[in-house]
């Protein structure tokens, strides 16, 4: 489903500030893998969530998915089959549009855009039952503007949004970092909810080490650019925290700085 | 007074088309494009030469409108692919419109190359055309009864002029209106809302731009192609400020009708057009006043229009407070 073939990004090189982002990364998902990436700052998750939407471009290395190389697209043409939601409850929605606009938006990413009216009576009553299952009452505020909403409920919704077309693949960029604790938990619950419903094939960034046990049936650490660790499904759900520390240390032979990857 | 009110009226509702082209980019697309001083003229002096040139006046303001599309795509093109500052891009092409209006006039001039200006004075344009048919019609003759019966001593020549343009800028103004919600539509406002969130849409925002952009400047260009018909004139410096009046328009028209829905805001555009030149016809009746003084307060009705929305408020606000305080008095320290 995703294949990315020792993909490898260095920042600002031939200068003092050269930073060596990703370093032969090789990862290959099955259809409907769900996988959770843990690291701390600078780890490059997030440098590899931007090469596989298109934002970034390796230096050498190749993106397939569904067995098409899509190294080269521009990000706005992966999107047909990328899923993405932002660590910035901000960044997901269209602020000034209303919330069937931006449902609209999210309902034409993988038809080509027209001339026909982008909410009609029938997308309208689908918008409505989508937004049901998120349980947040946004269904009667359909015409409502989306930067009144509240950054939970902008998160939910972009959620929903993300997953509307039942994307190839769906990127989930610490997406619940900027919540408190209950909406965070809110939108866990919201997160878990839509990829099992479509089977998603799913890539999660969190700071959270609870949240990347509890989600997902993969997890993978990546240190300095590189994956250091992974954990297939047979190990993922008997695996606790302090796990995950001592095999950090085993490998890095160093401390893990425990309150930034857990706190983050 | 009444005949230089029903004038202001009928140029506002001209002026009200080149509004909405400043709509779509400043508000819409939230683009500040410097492009509109020149595709106005573009327009103007394309209809006007193809007039003086002989074609019938609806072809030359189609394609007065084509060329202003082009200018617009231009400023696109510079901005998206060239990477240039969106000011920037819209600045360089209207001092190359400058040039190439000239040019574009010199197309009628056997001695030239380029030519400043144009005069229609004995032409056919899409007005003189509309007048043969709506004279017929007798809506003047009782109109005008009216207006006499009710003690207006001056009445206007013809309600024609002002029966099409009216026409004309609602049919722009549902089509703009019915644009806006279409699936492209809805990406172009996406674009100018939040560029990185409809990219991961799918949406090529360099498309949109480009697209926006020249549309926005077609409808300057169909702007400008009728003030040159109406005005019988073309002057290669007529565009001068209007990047300004269209937002001196938008920002007069949101500030008095609301932004509401789209449907609402288009409205208030072209109200906010109308109003604008009321205003202007009106500076103009003081004595001390001078036509050159236009610019002077054209700025300064924009400056007014900024600010007197927050003095407003911010009054409100102190009201608000106040109130506040005095309810709390009877409890607190008062």
């Amino acid at each position: 489903m995703l294949k990315l073939d020792s993909i490898n990004k260095i920042f600002n090189e031939g200068t003092p500030d050269e930073k060596i982002a990703l370093s032969h990364i090789d990862l290959h998902l099955k259809q409907g893998d769900f996988v959770t990436i843990i690291g701390s700052n600078g780890a490059g998750k997030s440098t590899m969530m931007n090469m596989i939407s298109g934002a970034l471009t390796p230096d050498f290395g190749a993106v397939r998915i569904d067995g098409t190389d899509v190294t080269g697209l521009p990000e706005y043409k992966r999107s047909h089959y990328i899923g993405r939601v932002f660590q910035d409850p901000m960044a997901g929605t269209a602020p000034a549009m209303t919330i069937e606009e931006n449902l609209a938006l999210a309902y034409s990413r993988n038809k080509s855009r027209g001339l026909r009216i982008g909410v009609d009576k029938k997308r309208r009553a689908f918008f409505k039952e989508s937004l049901e299952m998120l349980g947040l009452n946004l269904e009667s505020r359909l015409s409502a503007k989306v930067g009144l909403l509240s950054g939970g409920e902008r998160q939910a919704l972009s959620l929903l949004m993300a997953t509307f077309t039942q994307p190839s693949i769906l990127l989930l960029d610490e997406h619940t970092a900027a919540l408190d604790p209950s909406r965070a938990e809110l939108i866990t619950r919201i997160t878990k909810y839509l990829v099992e419903k479509d089977n998603l094939t799913t890539l999660m960034v969190t700071h959270n080490m609870q949240q990347a046990l509890d989600l997902g049936n993969r997890l993978i650490m990546m240190d300095k650019g590189q994956i250091i660790l992974e954990v297939g499904e047979d190990r993922k759900h008997t695996l606790t925290i302090p796990d995950l520390m001592a095999e950090f240390e085993r490998i890095r032979g160093e401390k893990m700085n425990s309150d930034r990857a857990l706190l983050g | 007074m009444f005949l230089s009110i029903f004038g202001a009226v009928e140029q506002g509702v001209i002026y009200a088309i080149m509004a909405l082209g400043v709509y779509l980019t400043f508000r819409v697309l939230d683009f500040p494009d410097l492009t509109v001083d020149g595709s106005f003229v573009t327009g103007a002096a394309t209809a006007s030469t193809m007039i003086l040139l002989g074609y019938s006046p609806v072809l030359a303001t189609v394609i007065a409108i084509l060329a202003g599309f082009v200018a617009g795509c231009m400023t696109g093109f510079l901005h998206t692919k060239g990477k240039i500052n969106p000011l920037l891009s819209g600045i360089l092409m209207m001092i190359a419109l400058y040039s190439i209006n000239l040019r574009i006039m010199g197309l009628t001039s056997d001695s030239a190359i380029s030519r400043p200006n144009i005069p229609l004075l004995n032409s056919e344009t899409m007005f003189t055309k509309f007048q043969e048919v709506w004279s017929n019609l007798g809506i003047d003759g009782a109109l005008n009864n009216m207006l006499q019966s009710i003690g207006v001593a001056q009445v206007p020549a013809t309600w024609g002029t002002l029966m099409v343009v009216l026409m004309m800028t609602v049919l722009i103004k549902i089509v703009t209106d019915w644009f806006l919600k279409t699936e492209v539509g809805l990406a172009i406002r996406a674009t100018g809302d939040n560029k990185r969130m409809i990219r991961s849409f799918s949406a090529n925002t360099d498309t949109l731009i480009i697209l926006g952009l020249g549309l926005s400047n077609a409808l300057v260009a169909f702007s400008g192609a009728l003030i040159a018909q109406y005005s019988k004139f073309a002057d290669v410096s007529m565009g001068i400020g209007m990047i300004v009046i269209g937002l001196a328009s938008v920002i007069i028209g949101e500030a008095i009708f609301g932004t509401k829905t789209i449907m609402r805001t288009t409205l208030a555009v072209i109200a906010g057009a109308i109003i604008y030149r009321i205003i202007l016809a009106l500076a103009l009746r003081v004595d001390f006043l001078d036509p050159g003084d236009m610019k002077l307060i054209t700025a300064i009705i924009v400056i007014l229009a900024l600010i007197l929305p927050q003095i407003v408020s911010k009054n409100k606000e102190r009201k608000r407070k106040q109130k506040r305080a005095q309810l709390q008095g009877g409890k607190g320290i008062a």
